[in-house]
């Protein structure tokens, strides 16, 4: 019986040791070690930003080898979440000035963001038009399919002040979770028309065509960049937010569609 | 020395003590993120949450999906699972295989199909449209549509494994007494696999009721038209985290209820 | 007799042919005349279960032909193929196969519901049959509360409340034990006689098929070795198989203290216990066969005469006749060395432990 208890004792102790050395650990970001001698930059970036920031990422690595740019595209409001919660990150860009403004109320930020491009609004249609849509006011049609984003996600919040500065009463079919849904939606033709960003439509990448929004009723979105307080890399962190501002950042940023301060 | 010549009977009815804390660790699997939901619930403004737009025609429109999921499950799953396990047809495997597939692929990708499939520039949208002008995306029923695209695999594995576990002796049996086909199946076989077939559609509900992925790709969201409880939560996380919490505890209220209650009535094992 | 009944197209006539799965075939002619009982009697594997599922209609003839009462349920050369619920053949399953989800009447009343006669009658009938078989009190148990015996007697009910034109029981009394098995082979007996109607008892245990029928066919290998009475296949067993199992010796007696009385004949037994009316069985190998009286241990021991000698390739049968007629085995060098002939005097012992007794 001796045995047998010290058998089971034994055992236990084995399982209490390794609960403690896995709470000891920070979580998965601890096991790179020292992140700034592999020169790893975690950016959080509006899915917004999906195109133009992977081209900004190739045209960072290649001028900064060793560097490696990670890129986690998302929602702002998502990240924004993840950032309060005490998700690593070394950068975050933002789509709106609301979503910075809560991570630097939170002193999150390291020092103060900046305004490193902007966008304006765009009516998305399907490839051909088939709906025939030409202004905000058809957004109104009952017998149309209408899409926006919805009202946490920047792009939403912007695309109903466009409506409400056109004094349009948009009846809304659905209310996409991200700008990437609604455009897979309306490039599929399964909507008739969405609210989307100027570079949404100007990229590569989407096969939907654009109908401008008068200049009246158009909404600036303004994209703030900030290096986070708990930048596990802040020197490289930094080198990235010089490199969106400088004159190659914004180079590549105007050949996308944005409009830079 | 002593320990040896000590009565073992008591120490030997408690578990073993290694199973125990395995257990206990399990059990926290479960736990600790419920205790997670309660302690950030709201108490006070619970009631006026509960009582909001959001949640009321949230809650409906998930109950209205989850039930029509079931019954559209039942009704042309149960016949399914029949020929499944009952008539040897050629490629009864491939027809197998492709009911289990959306207990296997990702729900969104299931969503992205039924767009392809059903929307309105569909293969079978797009004619169904033109004849009848039916849209079925962004619609109530193109979210019922979507759960039980996900949630009918269940009934029919669980009804088809229950008939193939069925003694034939007793239909035979049943046969020589007398009773037709019809009969056969009305008194002798579905009875006897009622337990199951409830197990069945209670797994079905339940896996109607939480899907998320396959209805906002497919339906869309749309607050009283599509957005069910899932979604809901979903939206409501970064703008309104005290409607996210409500929402989400009558999701785990609601379910925990039906899944106490029905498994003391019916999960009898015959 | 049987086949001048059957010929005026009654009871069962039936050729069955069929071919199952690893080349096994099964060629069985049978006829049972209303109010007889046939035994099939055979070891497992030798087809008696495919035989009851041809005749139920759960498996389709590939050749021969079913006839029961005139009506033909199976003719695969013209093309005719009554379904089960049509034939009006009853069966009693082997392990019953009782409706788990319904209580004792519930599953008596089974066939009745399918016929669509008037609730209250069919109630009134299953009620009537409970208490014929001494079941009343268990109409709401449901099968899984029922001893072996008590639902061996709610399976027959079960069948017979159809008045079915064929009963066909598949070893109905293999999943008892042995003191039930006894007690139920009377009960099972008594309903037999009262059924006007053919049976067939597939079983593969001789004493039953020896007890219950009026004539048994044994089958091997999917077809029949021998036909014959009870008697018949006892003392004149035709292969080794029928030998072995049904050759036996069997002896109605009355017991008590340690001796059975048959006729005027005592025999010695082990079991001191048992009393009244019993059955004796004797294995032809368990008797001893000599010239001379014996001074061993052997209680039983008698001079007697060799009525017949046959021979089944490397063994010998011999009858012996008064006092009692018994069937001895012994080898042919024996038989040489002892210079046995018909007509020849030997003294035969039997240990009293070799007489196996049942209360009849």
């Amino acid at each position: 019986m001796t045995v047998m208890k010290g058998r089971r004792a034994s055992l236990v102790c084995w399982l209490i040791a390794a609960l403690v050395l896995a709470a000891c650990n920070d979580g998965p970001a601890n096991d790179g070690g020292d992140d700034s001698l592999n020169g790893q930059v975690l950016v959080s970036a509006a899915s917004s930003l999906s195109d133009v920031f992977a081209a900004v990422e190739e045209a960072f690595e290649e001028s900064n080898p060793g560097v490696d740019v990670v890129l986690n595209l998302a929602g702002s409001a998502s990240l924004r979440e993840q950032i309060l919660g005490g998700a690593p990150a070394d950068v975050f860009a933002s789509a709106d000035t609301l979503n910075m403004d809560r991570v630097v109320d939170a002193g999150d930020v390291d020092g103060l963001p900046r305004v490193f491009a902007r966008n304006l609004m765009r009516i998305a249609v399907p490839v051909g038009n088939p709906a025939e849509v030409t202004e905000l006011a058809d957004f109104a049609d009952e017998n149309l399919l209408i899409g926006l984003c919805a009202e946490n996600v920047p792009c939403g919040d912007l695309g109903r002040q466009a409506l409400e500065k056109a004094g349009v009463s948009a009846v809304v079919d659905t209310n996409e979770a991200s700008v990437r849904s609604l455009l897979t939606k309306i490039e599929a033709g399964e909507l008739d028309a969405g609210i989307v960003y100027v570079t949404d439509v100007a990229s590569t990448s989407g096969d939907v065509e654009g109908i401008a929004i008068p200049q009246a009723h158009n909404v600036v979105a303004e994209y703030p960049i900030a290096v986070l307080d708990g930048a596990r890399n802040p020197n490289d962190a930094a080198d990235f937010v010089a490199f969106v501002l400088s004159d190659e950042g914004r180079e590549i940023l105007i050949e996308y569609g944005f409009s830079v301060p | 020395m002593t320990e040896a010549l000590a009565p073992t009977r008591r120490r030997s009815r408690r578990p073993p003590l290694v199973l125990v804390v395995l257990a206990i660790l399990g059990l926290a699997v479960f736990v600790i993120p419920l205790l997670g939901l309660l302690a950030r619930t709201p108490w006070r403004d619970l009631p006026t949450l509960l009582a909001g737009d959001v949640v009321i025609d949230a809650l409906r429109l998930s109950v209205i999906t989850s039930l029509g999921a079931t019954a559209i499950s039942a009704v042309l799953g149960v016949p399914l699972a029949w020929m499944l396990a009952r008539v040897e047809f050629p490629g009864r495997s491939i027809v197998r295989g492709l009911v289990l597939l959306p207990l296997v692929i990702p729900p969104v990708v299931g969503g992205a199909a039924l767009l392809f499939a059903l929307g309105r520039r569909g293969l079978i949208g797009e004619p169904l449209n033109r004849a009848t002008g039916l849209v079925l995306p962004f619609s109530t029923w193109g979210a019922v549509i979507a759960v039980t695209f996900v949630a009918m695999p269940f009934l029919v594995i669980t009804v088809e494994g229950a008939l193939r576990n069925l003694d034939p002796r007793f239909e035979g049996a049943a046969a020589t007494l007398g009773a037709g086909r019809w009969t056969v199946l009305r008194r002798v076989t579905f009875p006897m696999v009622g337990p199951s077939l409830v197990a069945g559609l209670v797994l079905t509900w339940a896996r109607a009721f939480g899907e998320f992925g396959a209805t906002i790709t497919f339906a869309g969201n749309l607050e009283g038209r599509t957005q069910t409880l899932p979604l809901a939560v979903f939206i409501a996380l970064e703008s309104d985290r005290d409607t996210a919490v409500a929402l989400s505890l009558i999701m785990v209220a609601i379910s925990l209820t039906v899944l106490v209650v029905l498994r003391e009535r019916w999960w009898k094992t015959p | 007799m049987v086949e001048d009944t059957v010929s005026r197209g009654q009871g069962l006539d039936a050729h069955l042919l069929l071919s199952r799965g690893e080349g096994f075939t099964l060629d069985v002619p049978i006829s049972i005349a209303p109010g007889y009982t046939v035994a099939l009697l055979g070891p497992n594997g030798a087809g008696k279960s495919t035989v009851v599922a041809a005749l139920a209609g759960l498996l389709p003839l590939d050749d021969g032909h079913i006839t029961l009462d005139g009506r033909t349920l199976d003719d695969p050369e013209r093309d005719v193929l009554v379904p089960p619920e049509d034939r009006r053949v009853g069966v009693v399953f082997q392990e019953y196969v009782l409706f788990p989800h319904l209580t004792a009447a519930q599953n008596i009343e089974f066939g009745l519901r399918s016929s669509k006669v008037s609730r209250a009658a069919i109630h009134e009938q299953s009620v009537q049959w409970l208490d014929r078989f001494g079941l009343d009190g268990l109409a709401d148990r449901k099968p899984r509360a029922l001893s072996g015996g008590e639902s061996q007697r709610v399976a027959l009910a079960r069948a017979l409340i159809t008045e079915p034109d064929l009963l066909l029981l598949d070893e109905p009394l293999a999943a008892l034990d042995a003191t039930t098995r006894v007690h139920l082979r009377r009960t099972l007996a008594d309903h037999l006689d009262r059924f006007p109607g053919a049976r067939l008892l597939i079983t593969h245990d001789p004493t039953e098929a020896l007890l219950l029928a009026d004539e048994i066919h044994v089958i091997e290998d999917g077809t029949i070795t021998q036909v014959g009475k009870p008697d018949d296949i006892r003392l004149r067993p035709r292969t080794s198989y029928i030998a072995d199992l049904a050759g036996s010796n069997l002896i109605r007696g009355t017991a008590d203290k340690g001796i059975v009385t048959a006729g005027s004949h005592r025999l010695h037994i082990a079991d001191t216990h048992i009393a009244g009316s019993v059955l004796a069985a004797i294995h032809p190998r368990a008797i001893v066969i000599d010239r001379h009286r014996s001074d061993g241990s052997p209680r039983n021991t008698w001079e007697t005469t060799v009525i017949r000698i046959e021979h089944y390739g490397d063994r010998v049968r011999l009858q012996t006749g008064d006092p009692i007629l018994l069937t001895a085995e012994i080898t042919p060098d024996a038989l040489h060395a002892l210079e046995i002939d018909e007509g020849s005097v030997v003294w035969i012992s039997i240990k009293a432990t070799e007489i196996n007794v049942e209360t009849d």
